[in-house]
């Protein structure tokens, strides 16, 4: 969620804000940047109790349903012409996109994975963007949900891998052609990355997310602040923050969808493993 | 959402300032407190969008994308076929076309070795029939001659004869007349 914190007059008939921009002008002078505030989690209500935990369904969750109803719409509403429309191009497209990418990567075996990986990416991919959408919650900017994909998709390796190769699977961490007495520790290394790859997976989505978000609303900020602190001046001056936040958000764009392509295919490379374990 | 305004002053204050609500302080993606209820949308909108696409929306577009590949394929085999058969009817065109034109050149021939064939026989009737009577003419023009020749006997033996009755007064005799003509005709 960027909030670019468009200025508002300061005074008592100030316009009414909506909900959720950070620092709340009373007064426009306490207008600060608040980074952060766009990554709480706000329950909406609640659905029960596990335990001693609540359940809500919060801002993230509605924003989860968003980008699978996008989605739906996408794949569902589209046309189903000889001559594609708009939707349908865009809904085939992405479905050539993923096929692609798993045929590539994975071979036609990983097509079986088609749904997973099709869910998978187009889940982030949407999810991303509609996150940039000022106002917006990124579902993504969360740590616990992107390593909650991320071990999905490490415990289909593994069990699919198991499954289909039986102990064959661990062949991935003995590489061809190594000479005996380096084996233990390249065994070692590949063992050591394998359990490190859900943590990479998630970190890296999440990080790009949060960081993204965060440099977006510090430049975004500091448009609204230098316009209250220095008058005209600071409106001139608001220009360049501006512009950079101009361009970080076309930046930010690349890379909503960037990491929901990376997401996908380090998917498809460790689907790989489980299908074709022998390197 | 509403209680954040605790005017965070930017990513370094945010950890111990932002956000002084009910979710106790602290940087929200790591408020633990807030993982169960994500866990469990995500749990529950993933499992929706995994049955969603799995069941539906692939299936969907991909029947689409794959009728329209065997549209193309069949329209493309199709045009094939409609060429082949072109061609085949262009070849057929063409051959029929050679065999008429050689047909046409054997009648031509055949019609003027006839044509001249005919032409020859008639010429060749034609001049006998000229050399015939030609050679009639010949024969009618030798007879008028002989009789012109006689005639003209017969006139010189009576102008003699009157000739010299004219200048003697006597009578000459017929016989010697004719002697004396044929002799001058001779001479």
């Amino acid at each position: 969620m960027i909030v670019p914190a468009l200025p508002v007059r300061a005074g008592p008939a100030g316009r009414p804000r909506p909900a959720g921009i950070a620092g709340r002008p009373r007064d426009a002078a306490l207008m600060k940047i608040d980074p952060i505030h766009q990554f709480n989690i706000e329950p909406l209500f609640t659905l029960g109790h596990i335990g001693n935990h609540t359940i809500a369904f919060t801002n993230s969750s509605l924003y989860m349903l968003v980008a699978v109803a996008i989605i739906s719409i996408l794949m569902l509403a589209s046309g189903t012409q000889l001559v594609p429309g708009r939707l349908q191009s865009v809904a085939e497209i992405s479905y050539e996109f993923v096929a692609s990418t798993i045929r590539s990567t994975a071979g036609a075996e990983g097509m079986k994975f088609f749904p997973l990986i099709f869910s998978l990416f187009m889940f982030i991919c949407v999810s991303n963007l509609v996150g940039i959408i000022p106002y917006t919650f990124t579902v993504s900017s969360h740590l616990i949900v992107t390593a909650a994909l991320a071990l999905l998709v490490f415990f289909t390796v593994l069990i699919y891998g198991l499954y289909k190769n039986g102990l064959k699977f661990f062949k991935i961490f003995v590489p061809h052609g190594v000479p005996i007495y380096i084996l233990p520790l390249v065994m070692f290394i590949e063992i050591l990355s394998f359990f490190l790859r859900p943590v990479s997976h998630s970190v890296r989505l999440f990080a790009n997310m949060l960081a993204g978000h965060i440099a977006l609303k510090v430049f975004a900020g500091f448009v609204a602040m230098l316009g209250f602190s220095l008058g005209a001046l600071g409106w001139v001056g608001g220009v360049l923050p501006l512009a950079l936040t101009v361009a970080l958000t076309s930046l930010e764009i690349l890379v909503a969808f960037l990491q929901a392509y990376v997401f996908a295919i380090l998917t498809c490379i460790y689907l790989n493993d489980a299908i074709h374990p022998g390197h | 959402m509403a209680e954040s305004h605790g005017g965070a002053k930017g990513p370094a204050g945010a950890h111990t300032e932002a956000d002084g609500g009910h979710h106790g302080g602290g940087f929200p993606p790591f408020e633990s407190s807030s993982f169960a209820s994500q866990l469990v949308s995500l749990a529950i909108f993933f499992v929706l969008l995994y049955v969603i696409v799995s069941k539906l929306a692939l299936p969907r577009v991909g029947g689409v994308i794959e009728a329209r590949q065997n549209k193309i394929e069949g329209d493309l085999t199709e045009a094939q076929k409609l060429r082949d058969q072109s061609d085949a009817a262009l070849k057929a065109y063409e051959s029929e076309l050679a065999s008429a034109r050689m047909r046409a050149q054997a009648i031509g021939n055949e019609s003027r070795d006839k044509a001249n064939a005919q032409a020859d026989a008639e010429r060749k009737a034609l001049e006998e029939q000229l050399a015939a009577k030609l050679a009639g003419a010949e024969k009618t023009i030798a007879s008028t001659r002989a009789a012109a020749m006689s005639n003209v006997r017969g006139i010189a033996a009576d102008a003699a004869g009157q000739i010299v009755q004219q200048l003697t007064g006597v009578v000459p005799d017929a016989a010697s007349v004719n002697a004396a003509v044929d002799a001058s005709l001779k001479g």
